[in-house]
């Protein structure tokens, strides 16, 4: 188990190099930062000035030279300046991660307390309305693009019926209803995905353990079907979608840059977008850095829940 | 005899058979989902025969023209002589002759980038199966840390940076693809090595080459195809975002992503413009998800877990 953790932390650590050096590199080669204070044929910069933001940018060392003074920089939790407001990055992320993690939040709950309980209706009941209306579900949620959900969310519920706003967070409202109102549409577009693949894990897991033999012993000694189902089936068909638990609420990360481009939602995934597009290079790498270690943690996490939930597993 | 001829004369008897000779059918092959697949791949090799207009051809008069059932605006507007069957985009441009380029794209850049990761993602797999040790570690943790990347980001980092060609998104996608066919090949070729014929092959002398293109590929193979199938889905929509965050295929070029994103804008008046792009992007994905479910059940069932 040890040697194992020593493994997994040491590769985690490595993916989070590989990451941040690949879109170091790539944010570079666009073109000159400095383009960002003064765009081609508007007032320019004195000379002067260019050379000492190259200075402070180390814009004239060798990328890698440049690569690992970032780095060096981040080992001791500093994360330079935003190009464009001079702000600290890890400020920025700070102020705008927190609407990103309660649309990530409320659309796992959601997607957990729709998926996991339709998928095992649908393998108890196996060939009925609710098989169906499941596997339905299942299909329009895992062929649909997340932003075309969103379009059409907008064109009913906000252009013809006019129930919902179109697109925002707003903040300084009281959190009901118009805070409420305004997560609806990009919860259920952020959802549906993953609610469509819990159910299919936990419909193919439930019907998997359903057809195993200490079932049929169960169903034998003449416990009920009741007892059957939750004490017996559920236990064990509910390990497969608990370990992926942590990754779809980790994929929700790269989903919000979709659904919040759709619906101005200002979160990270917005800001990465505007980051890349105005080529400020430390607060994209920042988020870079952010999105890949959550990914690492909870791939993590997934790995641990298997082994609690599965005492069969061991490492 | 006479009884016969009454069993095979009774209509009632005749009509019911049949009509669950087809539910059997339909039941039992994917007769809809490749019906849709092939109509789809017809539209997109003969798009420039089939199609009403020319993918760029404007019409001012033809401005968000509704769809040919709304016959009002048809009526209101004489001066617009083209009838739009499915409608036009803001500078008129037909919706479905775009849609019939976008099949195009869409489905070669999903075909091609899956073919190239997939090639590469079974070679990757084979081959750390197969000889295991160093490279078999070390390819893993590849895969280990490809999939911490974020990858949407990285795409349109790399749009911007290498500039909106359709090759890149090719290349984009294809970087996508080959990580999740390494593992399960991988799995397989671990089994399949232990067999006997395997080791009576090296006992005979064949290479390496041989034995894992003669004796093990084919025993992959299937696998392979199960899950090329049930990825291809998951390629068209990451295409189509790309595209719809501005950083897939050039925004003039018609692509189902680029209608969406273009219709947008458009909502509220012409709803059109980006409805049905979306709508074929629904059908395809869905056509090939079924598909490749049926290919799996039929081929593969061990592959059942994954989603």
């Amino acid at each position: 188990m040890r040697k194992y953790l020593i493994q997994r932390f040491s590769f985690g650590i490595l993916s989070l190099v590989a990451a941040t050096l690949i879109v170091f590199v790539l944010s570079r080669a666009t073109g000159d930062p400095l383009l960002l204070y003064a765009k081609p044929g508007g007032y320019g910069m004195s000379p002067e000035q260019i050379a000492a933001l190259t200075e402070k940018l180390a814009l004239d060392k060798p990328l890698i030279v440049q690569y690992l003074i970032w780095l060096g920089r981040t080992v001791t939790g500093d994360l330079g300046n935003t190009l464009l407001a001079e702000q600290p990055v890890l400020d920025v992320i700070k102020m705008k991660i927190g609407a990103t993690f309660q649309l990530g939040l409320v659309a796992w709950i959601v997607a957990t307390a729709v998926g996991i309980p339709l998928g095992v209706l649908s393998a108890v009941k196996r060939g009925s309305v609710w098989d169906y209306i499941g596997r339905i579900f299942a299909l329009f949620g895992q062929a649909t693009p997340v932003f075309f959900i969103g379009i059409l969310g907008i064109l009913f519920f906000a252009v013809n019926l006019g129930w919902l706003d179109a697109a925002g967070r707003p903040t300084q409202e009281p959190f009901f209803p118009a805070q409420f109102k305004s997560l609806i549409m990009p919860t259920v577009a952020l959802a549906w995905l993953p609610a469509a693949s819990y159910l299919r894990i936990t419909r193919s897991a439930m019907l998997e353990v359903l057809d195993s033999e200490y079932i049929k012993l169960a169903r034998a000694k003449g416990v009920s079907q009741r007892a059957v189902i939750w004490r017996h089936a559920l236990r064990n068909a509910l390990i497969p979608p608990i370990t992926v638990s942590a990754l779809i609420l980790v994929g929700f990360l790269e989903g919000s840059v979709v659904v919040e481009a759709v619906y101005a939602w200002p979160g990270i995934g917005r800001m990465a977008v505007e980051s890349i597009h105005n080529n400020d290079f430390p607060l994209l790498t920042g988020i870079i850095l952010m999105f890949a270690v959550l990914y690492v943690l909870g791939s993590f996490l997934a790995d641990i829940a298997y082994t609690i939930v599965d005492p069969r597993i061991r490492y | 005899m006479n009884s016969n001829i009454n069993v095979t004369n009774s209509p009632a008897l005749v009509e019911v058979s049949l009509r669950s000779k087809i539910f059997y059918v339909i039941r039992r092959w994917p007769v809809i989902p490749i019906l849709i697949l092939s109509i789809m791949v017809f539209i997109a090799v003969f798009a420039p025969l089939i199609s009403p207009m020319g993918p760029k051809e404007i019409n001012l008069r033809g401005r968000a023209a509704p769809p040919i059932w709304e016959k009002e605006w048809y009526d209101a507007n004489p001066k617009n002589e083209i009838t739009y069957l499915l409608g036009a985009d803001h500078v008129g441009r037909d919706v479905l002759t775009r849609m019939f380029y976008g099949a195009r794209i869409s489905l070669a850049v999903a075909v091609i980038s899956l073919t190239a990761g997939v090639v590469i993602g079974s070679a990757i797999g084979l081959v750390s199966g197969y000889y295991g040790g160093f490279i078999d570690e070390f390819s893993m943790r590849a895969v280990d840390v490809w999939n911490a990347l974020p990858f949407l980001l990285i795409a349109i980092l790399a749009a911007v940076t290498f500039g909106q060609e359709v090759w890149i998104v090719m290349v984009l996608l294809a970087l996508v693809a080959w990580a999740g066919n390494v593992r399960n090949v991988r799995a397989e070729v671990l089994t399949l090595k232990t067999r006997d014929y395997v080791a009576l092959a090296k006992i005979a002398g064949a290479s390496d080459f041989r034995i894992l293109m003669r004796h093990i590929f084919p025993g992959v193979v299937n696998t392979i195809v199960v899950l090329a199938t049930l990825r291809v889905g998951g390629l068209i929509l990451a295409e189509a975002s790309l595209s719809f965050l501005g950083a897939g295929i050039p925004a003039q070029t018609p692509t189902w992503g680029n209608m969406i994103s273009e219709g947008r804008e458009w909502l509220s008046t012409a709803w059109w413009i980006a409805m049905f792009p979306g709508i074929a992007i629904l059908l395809v994905v869905m056509s090939v998800n079924f598909f490749g479910d049926w290919l799996r059940d039929r081929w593969d069932p061990r592959l059942r877990q994954l989603s």
